[in-house]
């Protein structure tokens, strides 16, 4: 099954937690997302309206905007397990990793 | 260096009326300020008029809400008659939503800043070129994420960049106790310069706000508890007890009480900028003299605003016409205008204001009330003490001459609390008593105190008839009538006690 991902990133500048947020996220992507995916990253203090009209209240929050249901999850990303929970994406080697192969 | 580009704190008005007085010009300028208040102390509705007053002022104004939608808000301020939408419309007012969204759950993945916040409230401050912000309430920021560290130190950022960006901001925050710490969640530590305390308080049943300014840093205020009242259509009024200064002018012109006689004992009349209070028990003719006291004014050629909390207007004017005055002729002509309410209608504060605006008005030169003591039955101690102060200063204030009757709650003698708190204020009191004597009631009357003139000291006897009040001789040989236990003296006592005198004058 080929899903297609849309996920935005927003940070507040380019502090040391907005870099982090982003490298946790390209991984994240490469290595658990089946499928093609888009991925934008939005700087607030350039682009407040966007902020202002999906209503991002911290920074980084991650937005997953399809596959439906639209889906948020804050923090700079440092956590796969809780990303993956939050984007609502079941681990391609989650199995793999249960049974230790 | 000069010490001439610091200067002193300046002051913005809030325009909510009595704030300005209150807290010597309004809210420190480009400064944050901390409102504190148990759940329903109207914290929003403040918030909001903050803002209002701002856009009338030709300033912009942000609203940042943590708790409720714009649309909440803007449906619940419709209620004071302010539409918040249009001026949204108008780029006058800009929200920040930030209320939780009730269909997205959000997942906390590592650490996390509010930066969005921030910058998203510059961008709105930006669009519609605010001055003022007001946010609410920084408690319900603690419900939406799970980081309180984190939460506190990015809401301490929030205020740093609030102040960065120049404007004067409230920060609402809520308390769980109307008398305990300043707020919950610690959100008082980054706000501490400038703290406003709203109480709601339930005292004897009876809900009690008041406004307290617990500081100012680096300018002056004033201090204590401020009662204050919510009104429809006008939102938050303070009731600045300190405005009250005794600055009063004093008056020589005397009018006339109504009744001739009265007038007598009283030296040629009441001071035209002077407060009568009438003390009795229940039927002993306080009305009456409330109602000849009106129709006295007539002859002056007075307007004359009565505020009855006892009687409908219907009974008012039937005893009126009984005593033949035409209570309806002169409201026609414009000359009367009589305010009936039941006490328990509205809380003592709404009687305040509502009365002072009846009087701005009407523009009285005689003001009548009748009964304190009706009054006094709706409120507490402590706010009866309040409205008393505050509406016979008014009345001083504008220099006409008003007449309030009070009930004292024994038949014989005694007073009444009424009289414990207004008797100070009062340049006149006139008691009305019952008097046993004999196995028959009868009644005296006495002026017991009248300022700046002389007046009769005896206690007459006065009689009512279909014609109204008249007022007789002096009640002789008789001794303990205030006090309730009337004593008859005999001549032989009263010859002693005066030769007793007359000796100590070296006669």
């Amino acid at each position: 099954m080929n899903k297609k991902f849309r996920l935005t990133l927003f940070v507040t500048g380019q502090t040391p937690r907005s870099e982090r947020s982003i490298r946790n996220l390209q991984r994240i992507c490469a290595e658990e997302l089946q499928g093609t995916y888009e991925m934008t990253v939005i700087d607030v203090v350039e682009q407040p309206q966007l902020a202002e009209d999906l209503k991002i209240l911290a920074t980084p929050t991650l937005v997953k905007e399809l596959p439906p249901p639209l889906r948020r999850v804050i923090g700079d990303l440092s956590d796969t397990e809780k990303v993956l929970l939050g984007l609502d994406i079941s681990r391609v080697d989650g199995f793999n990793k249960e049974t230790g192969k | 260096m000069s010490t001439s580009a610091i200067t002193a704190v300046e002051k913005l008005e809030t325009g909510i009326p009595g704030f300005e007085h209150v807290s010597v010009g309004g809210l420190p300028k480009g400064r944050t300020c901390l409102l504190s208040g148990t759940a329903g102390s109207s914290k929003t509705v403040f918030a909001v008029q903050f803002l209002l007053e701002g856009i009338r002022r030709g300033e912009g104004g942000v609203f940042v809400t943590f708790e409720e939608s714009p649309e909440d808000i803007m449906r619940n301020m419709l209620s004071f008659g302010w539409d918040l939408g249009e001026f949204v419309v108008e780029r006058k007012l800009a929200f920040v939503d930030a209320s939780p969204q009730p269909d997205q759950e959000v997942v906390e993945a590592g650490s996390y800043d509010l930066g969005a916040l921030v910058a998203r409230i510059e961008h709105a401050v930006n669009k519609v070129h605010a001055q003022r912000v007001s946010v609410d309430s920084l408690g319900a920021v603690f419900s939406q994420l799970s980081e309180a560290p984190t939460v506190r130190r990015e809401l301490h950022r929030m205020a740093v960049a609030l102040k960065r960006m120049g404007v004067t901001a409230i920060l609402t925050a809520e308390r769980t106790e109307e008398y305990g710490s300043l707020a919950r969640f610690g959100v008082e530590e980054f706000v501490a310069d400038n703290v406003i305390i709203l109480r709601n308080v339930l005292d004897d049943e009876k809900r009690r706000r008041t406004l307290e300014i617990l500081k100012f840093r680096g300018t002056d205020h004033g201090k204590g508890e401020f009662p204050f009242t919510v009104i429809p259509g006008e939102g938050v009024v303070v009731i600045p007890l300190s405005e009250t200064k005794l600055e009063q002018k004093s008056s020589t012109v005397r009018v006339s009480s109504g009744n001739d006689e009265l007038d007598t004992m009283c030296g040629g009349g009441f001071f035209r900028d002077s407060i009568i209070l009438v003390s009795g028990a229940t039927g002993c003719g306080k009305t009456l003299l409330v109602t000849a006291f009106v129709s006295g004014g007539q002859k002056q050629n007075d307007k004359c605003l009565l505020f009855a909390f006892e009687e409908s207007r219907e009974q008012l004017f039937r005893n009126a016409s009984g005593w033949g005055m035409d209570f309806e002729k002169m409201e026609r002509d414009g000359k009367l205008k009589v305010v009936c309410t039941y006490p328990e209608v509205m809380g003592l504060e709404d009687h305040l204001i509502r009365m002072k605006r009846e009087i701005v008005a009407f523009k009285p030169t005689r003001v009548a009330v009748d009964s304190l003591s009706a009054l006094e039955r709706v409120s507490t101690g402590k706010s009866f003490r309040e409205f008393v102060i505050g509406i016979t200063s008014f009345i001083k204030h504008q220099e006409i001459v008003g007449l309030f009757s009070s009930t004292t709650p024994t038949l014989l003698g005694g007073t009444s609390i009424t009289e414990e708190h207004i008797s100070t204020i009062t340049d006149s009191i006139i008691l009305l008593r019952y008097v046993e004597m004999f196995g028959e009631m009868r009644r005296g009357i006495t002026v017991l105190k009248m300022r700046g003139s002389m007046h009769d000291k005896g206690i007459r006897e006065y009689s009512i008839d279909g014609e109204g009040m008249h007022i007789g001789a002096q009640f002789h040989g008789i001794s303990g009538i205030l006090s309730g236990q009337p004593m008859q003296v005999s001549q032989p006592d009263i010859e002693r006690m005066g030769s007793l005198f007359r000796e100590e004058l070296g006669e």
